[in-house]
C-alpha cells in the first residue's frame, strides 16, 4: 500500500493531485469521483460581479490552449453564500482562489472568504494591479512582498501564492512571496501569448492576447518550479501542462510537494484521477512507500549516454 | 414581452437524465451525405445511447500530426437509438477536427464524452409543435421529431437550405412522422418574411403550439417575432465554440436577456437549449 498523502502549505492532502483554478466546478461531481482528489481549488472569485471578456475566449494551438476568459465572477458575497456550501459534503480540503485589483482589495476579500469550510486561500497575484499601472502583482518582488504582507494580516488560514510565469525574476518573486507570509507557492499561471487566424487576419482571441496552457508550456513551467524550489523553503505546487502521471512525476522529482492539473481536464474529464492512479503505480513499481519521499529526488549523477539510448530504443 | 405568461413546458417525459461519461465507441459507418456533410454512426457501451434530443457529445478527433486538434469537438446528436446502442452525428467538414474525423473508417474507435447539456422540453398539453432549422441545426433537431411523436405531439418541420440539393434529412424527418416543408435560397422561399408567414399559417391551422429553432441567427430572430406575436412557447438550440463542455471554463458564453439585464450564460451547461425569447442575436 502506497502512502500518497502529503503535507502541503499548512494542510494535509490525501494525495498530491488537485485541480488548477478555473478548470474545476461542482458540475464535475456528476462526471468523476471528486472525493478522490487531494483538494478542491475553486475558480477565482473577485470582490464584485464581473462579466468576463468578449468572445472568442479560447483558442487552441498545437499542444495547448490560449484563453482570455477574464475571470467572470458572481462576487464574493454570492460565492460565500452559494458556492462554499456546495463543497461541504465532501471530505476534501477546499482551497478558495481569490483576486482583486489593489492590495487592500486583496486583503478585504481574503478576510471575507476566511470562513468555516475553507482550508486554504490561493491568492491569484498573477492578475493586474491597478495601483502599479496594470502590471501583475507577481511580476516584481516589491509588489509581491507588499500584497503578501497585507494578505498575511488578513487571515489565519494557509495562504498559497499563485505566481505568474510572465516575469524575469522568478526566484526573487518566489522569495518575496515566502517572506511576505505565503505557506506555499503555486507555480504557475499561464504564459502571455497570442495567435492569429491567417484567413481573417484577426487575433484568435477577442482580447487579442491571452494565457497559454497545456502540454506546450510544461518544460518552461517545470524549469520555473525547479527555480522556486531552490529559492524557498515553503512547499511548491507545480502547475503547468500536466496531462499524465509522468508529467506530474517530473514536477515531484524536481521538488514540488503537490501538483495541479488544469487544461487536461478539458480534454479528458477524468485526467486528475488517471494521474492519481499513475502516481500510485509508479510508486509501487519503484518500491516507494511514501510519495512524499519522491519530492526533490532529482539526480545529480552524470549522464550515461549508452543507458539512455538503450532506454529510448 | 410575454415570456412570463407563456405555458411552462413539462420536463421531457419518460427519459431519465443520463450520466455523462467518457468512453470509446466503435465506428459503424462514416459516409458523405452530400457535398458538405457526413454522417457518422457509432456503437456505444450499454446505456450511453440514452441521450435526450438537444444534448450533445464532446468528440475527441484523432490528431493529424502536429498535436492538433487539441480540444474535443462538440456535436449534437443526430440519431439516438438506445435499444440498438447506436448514436449518429451529422457533421460538416470545416476544420482540423472534422477533417480528421472524416478520415476514420468503420471498425476504428473514437473517444466520446457525453451526453452533455440540457435537451428540449415539450409543451405539457400534447400541443402540436413546429421545428425550424437550417444547416447543421437540422442535426440537432432531428431526434426531437420521433421523441415528440412518441409523446403524442403532431410535428411540422420547416427545413431551410441554400439549394434543394442541400436540404438534408427530409426523408429522416418524414419517416419519423413529421410533416415537412422546405425553403431554399435558390428558389427564393427562404427569406424570413416568407418563413414568418408560413409559421403564421401553421398557427392558423392549429399546428403551431410550440416552436423550436436551430442553426441560423436570422431564423431565430424570425421565430422570436412569431413567438412574441402569437404568445407561443419556444426554445432555441444555440452553438458556440467550446473547450470543456461541462461548465468549468466559461469559454462558450452567449448574451441573454434576463428581465432588464443582459447576462452571459454557458451554452454547454446552461444550454445548449434555451428559452427562445431570452436568446440574443449573435
Amino acid at each position: 500500500m502506497v502512502d500518497l498523502s502529503v503535507d502541503c502549505g499548512g494542510i494535509r492532502l490525501a494525495n498530491p493531485v488537485m485541480p488548477a483554478s478555473g478548470t474545476f466546478a461542482s458540475e464535475l461531481a456528476e462526471i468523476i469521483a471528486l472525493k478522490r482528489l487531494g483538494a478542491f481549488v475553486t475558480k477565482t472569485v473577485t470582490p464584485g460581479k464581473r462579466q468576463g471578456n468578449p468572445t472568442p475566449r479560447v483558442s487552441e494551438v498545437p499542444g495547448g490552449m490560449l484563453n482570455s476568459i477574464g475571470i467572470p465572477s458572481k462576487g464574493v458575497d454570492a460565492f460565500v453564500a452559494e458556492t462554499i456550501p456546495l463543497y461541504a459534503n465532501f471530505d476534501v480540503p477546499l482551497v478558495v482562489s481569490i483576486s482583486a485589483d489593489t492590495p487592500d482589495g486583496f486583503a478585504d476579500i481574503c478576510r471575507r472568504v476566511s470562513v468555516p469550510g475553507v482550508a486554504a486561500v490561493e491568492v491569484n497575484i498573477s492578475c493586474p494591479n491597478i495601483e502599479d499601472d496594470g502590471r501583475a502583482f507577481a511580476m516584481r518582488p516589491e509588489t509581491t512582498l507588499a500584497v503578501m504582507r497585507k494578505l498575511r494580516q488578513a487571515t489565519d488560514l494557509p495562504l498559497w501564492a499563485k505566481l505568474t510565469p510572465n516575469t524575469g525574476e522568478m526566484p526573487a518573486v518566489a522569495e518575496a512571496a515566502a517572506a511576505g507570509g505565503a505557506d506555499a507557492l503555486v507555480v504557475a499561471n499561464t504564459i502571455l501569448a497570442m495567435s492569429v487566424d491567417i484567413r481573417t487576419r484577426r487575433a484568435s482571441l477577442g482580447r487579442v492576447m491571452g494565457g497559454l496552457s497545456g502540454p506546450a508550456v510544461k518544460p518552461i513551467i517545470l524549469r520555473m518550479a525547479y527555480q522556486c524550489v531552490r529559492a524557498v523553503d515553503i512547499p511548491v505546487i507545480g502547475c503547468g501542462g500536466i496531462m499524465t502521471a509522468a508529467d506530474a512525476l517530473e514536477y515531484l522529482i524536481v521538488g514540488c510537494r503537490a501538483v495541479q492539473v488544469g487544461t487536461a481536464t478539458f480534454v479528458h474529464p477524468g485526467a486528475m484521477l488517471t494521474v492519481i492512479d499513475g502516481l500510485e503505480d509508479y510508486c509501487r513499481q519503484n518500491g516507494i512507500e511514501r510519495i512524499a519521499d519522491l519530492t526533490g529526488t532529482l539526480s545529480a549523477e552524470a549522464h550515461d549516454a549508452s543507458l539512455e539510448w538503450e532506454a529510448i530504443a | 414581452m410575454q415570456a412570463a405568461t407563456l405555458p411552462t413546458p413539462a420536463p421531457t417525459p419518460s427519459l431519465v437524465a443520463p450520466r455523462a461519461g467518457e468512453f470509446d465507441a466503435r465506428i459503424l459507418a462514416n459516409d458523405p451525405v452530400n457535398a458538405e456533410y457526413r454522417l457518422m454512426t457509432v456503437a456505444v457501451p450499454d446505456g450511453s445511447a440514452n441521450a435526450r434530443p438537444g444534448q450533445f457529445f464532446q468528440i475527441l478527433c484523432p490528431h493529424s500530426g502536429a498535436l492538433q486538434p487539441f480540444f474535443r469537438r462538440p456535436m449534437s446528436i443526430y440519431r439516438i437509438e438506445p435499444e440498438a446502442g447506436r448514436l449518429s452525428f451529422l457533421y460538416k467538414v470545416t476544420g482540423t477536427g472534422t477533417r480528421t474525423m472524416a478520415e476514420l473508417d468503420p471498425g476504428a474507435s473514437i473517444n466520446l464524452f457525453g451526453p452533455l447539456g440540457n435537451g428540449f422540453s415539450l409543451p405539457k398539453d400534447g400541443a402540436p409543435i413546429a421545428l425550424l432549422g437550417r444547416g447543421v441545426g437540422l442535426a440537432t433537431m432531428a431526434p426531437l421529431v420521433s421523441h415528440a411523436r412518441e409523446a403524442g405531439h403532431a410535428v411540422t418541420a420547416i427545413l431551410s437550405a441554400r439549394t434543394p440539393e442541400l436540404v438534408m434529412s427530409k426523408d429522416e424527418f418524414l419517416e419519423a412522422g413529421a410533416r415537412v416543408m422546405t425553403v431554399t435560397d435558390s428558389e427564393g422561399t427562404s427569406a424570413v418574411e416568407n418563413v414568418e408567414n408560413m409559421l403564421h399559417a401553421l398557427h392558423g391551422e392549429g399546428r403551431l403550439g410550440a416552436l423550436y429553432v436551430c442553426g441560423s441567427n436570422r431564423l431565430m430572430l424570425a421565430a422570436q417575432r412569431v413567438s412574441r406575436r402569437l404568445g407561443v412557447f419556444g426554445e432555441a438550440a444555440l452553438e458556440q465554440q467550446m473547450a470543456c463542455g461541462v461548465g468549468m471554463c466559461f469559454c462558450c458564453v452567449r448574451p441573454f436577456r434576463q428581465g432588464d439585464e443582459i447576462v452571459h450564460r454557458r451554452v454547454c451547461s446552461e444550454g445548449p437549449v434555451f428559452p427562445l425569447l431570452e436568446a440574443l442575436e449573435w
